[in-house]
């Protein structure tokens, strides 16, 4: 079920005034003073969101991940240079100046947290999950790794070393899923299909081939997964 | 700070919430504060440094309560505009503005937020130094615990570890916090799993911290 379109509603339950949270008064309350006194302009509030609910999102960094499966050399440009690479397709800017690409290998699974708070690679993943900055993610991922990864449906073999991430600075990580067995022949365009922003933090593995049919039902619906 | 923000290794936290819930945003209000947080944020007041030092000086029970990241942000951000006279205490009580603003500050323009998601902010800069460490070193991170904003989380004080990557000289977060950019180099200390939690680690756990050099000793 994809949630993703009840924020553009004008009549969703959150504008019923009968339950009104004391959250969302303090809100609107802030929001309008702000506005009021000329600190705020509402065109700018508007752009903001549009950039991040839809121009700016993890198709971006699928992109980079099925660019970097089919093309050897910016595979290669990648692992020596991530934020060049990465900002050649356009992908930098806030929260993402520098960003590190960790390729995942069968010796080495790479998973990224930010413990202190939520700093997150924007640019190629857009905003992080609601996931990402709870406390249970931020204090388990560190000390217990396969027990997280196990409740987003991943086990890794046990002679997979599990190398945690902790976005500390302003330098971002994205990781590069391996790439599923079965798509020799495939496309940038179908090998972007596969890669979910899941697969980018490090908590799930890339869809293979057998699970596309599921995975362009959700996406096609929201460009947030 | 060692504050409650300071989250890696606590126990008793639960399940993964939400896994697939709907992103970014769940609810209409979580929007508006992202957006004025962001825009609040281009008048310049204050750096990235210390809007961080603010949530982090946000008290243990409300840090926590509901573990709702807006809710937080909504609090942090009343504080600051408090803390930096955009509005009166009595303002936010009575939901009303009532007294004229701040001199001097202009709203950020559209175009003013498409510069600022293109162009960024980056923690870099131009520097001498020397880098004390090189890929491959031993260090050990420093046992420290200040009461103002720091970016060495406290799982990995007193640790051991392998320079991984050399990042550049960046600026400072504990200097920044204060109005100081004291740039320094930065670099991505390897833990082993075993040398921070214990022998009853996950087997095969390796663990990367983003450290700054005064952060810190050659082990």
């Amino acid at each position: 079920m994809s949630e993703h379109d009840h924020h553009h509603h004008d009549h969703d339950h959150d504008d019923d005034h009968s339950h009104l949270s004391e959250t969302e008064l303090r809100v609107r309350a802030l929001e309008s003073i702000l506005v009021g006194k000329g600190y705020v302009d509402p065109e700018a509030l508007e752009a903001i969101l549009q950039t991040y609910e839809e121009k700016v999102g993890p198709r971006n960094g699928a992109r980079v991940v099925a660019r970097a499966w089919s093309d050897p050399q910016f595979m290669e440009w990648l692992q020596r240079d991530s934020t060049a690479a990465i900002a050649s397709m356009d992908y930098t800017g806030r929260q993402g100046e520098h960003i590190v690409a960790l390729f995942n290998t069968p010796e080495v699974h790479n998973v990224v947290v930010c413990t202190l708070c939520s700093c997150y690679p924007w640019p190629v993943l857009g905003l992080p999950p609601a996931w990402y900055k709870s406390a249970a993610y931020r204090s388990r991922i560190v000390i217990e790794p396969r027990k997280v990864l196990a409740e987003f449906g991943l086990t890794l073999p046990d002679e997979t070393k599990v190398r945690v991430w902790d976005s500390t600075s302003e330098m971002r990580y994205i990781v590069i899923p391996m790439r599923p067995a079965g798509t020799e022949r495939w496309s940038v365009e179908q090998l972007e299909e596969l890669v979910i922003r899941d697969s980018m933090i490090g908590v799930r593995l890339a869809n293979s081939p057998e699970a596309t049919e599921s995975t362009i039902t959700n996406w096609s619906t929201s460009n947030a997964r | 700070m060692n504050g409650i923000h300071d989250m890696g290794g606590m126990h008793g936290f639960g399940e993964i919430p939400d896994i697939d819930g709907p992103e970014p945003f769940q609810h209409g209000w979580q929007r508006r504060i992202f957006a004025v947080n962001f825009a609040i944020g281009g008048l310049g007041l204050w750096n990235i440094d210390m809007s961080r030092a603010e949530m982090e000086a946000t008290p243990p029970d409300e840090y926590l309560a509901g573990d709702d990241y807006f809710r937080r942000f909504l609090l942090r951000l009343e504080r600051l505009a408090v803390k930096h006279a955009l509005v009166s205490p009595t303002e936010l009580a009575t939901g009303l503005g009532s007294e004229p603003p701040r001199a001097g500050l202009n709203a950020i323009n559209p175009q003013q937020v498409a510069t600022m998601v293109r162009k960024g902010s980056s923690s870099m800069r131009p520097s001498n130094r020397q880098a004390r460490f090189k890929v491959g070193d031993r260090v050990r991170a420093l046992r420290i615990n200040p009461v103002t904003h720091t970016r060495l989380p406290r799982y990995v004080r007193g640790c051991e570890g392998v320079i991984e990557l050399v990042q550049g000289v960046h600026v400072f977060p504990d200097a920044s916090v204060l109005g100081k950019d004291d740039p320094q180099w930065l670099y991505s200390v390897l833990f082993d799993g075993v040398g921070v939690w214990g022998k009853d680690a996950e087997p095969g756990l390796e663990i990367v911290v983003d450290a700054f050099e005064p952060y810190l000793e050659a082990a």
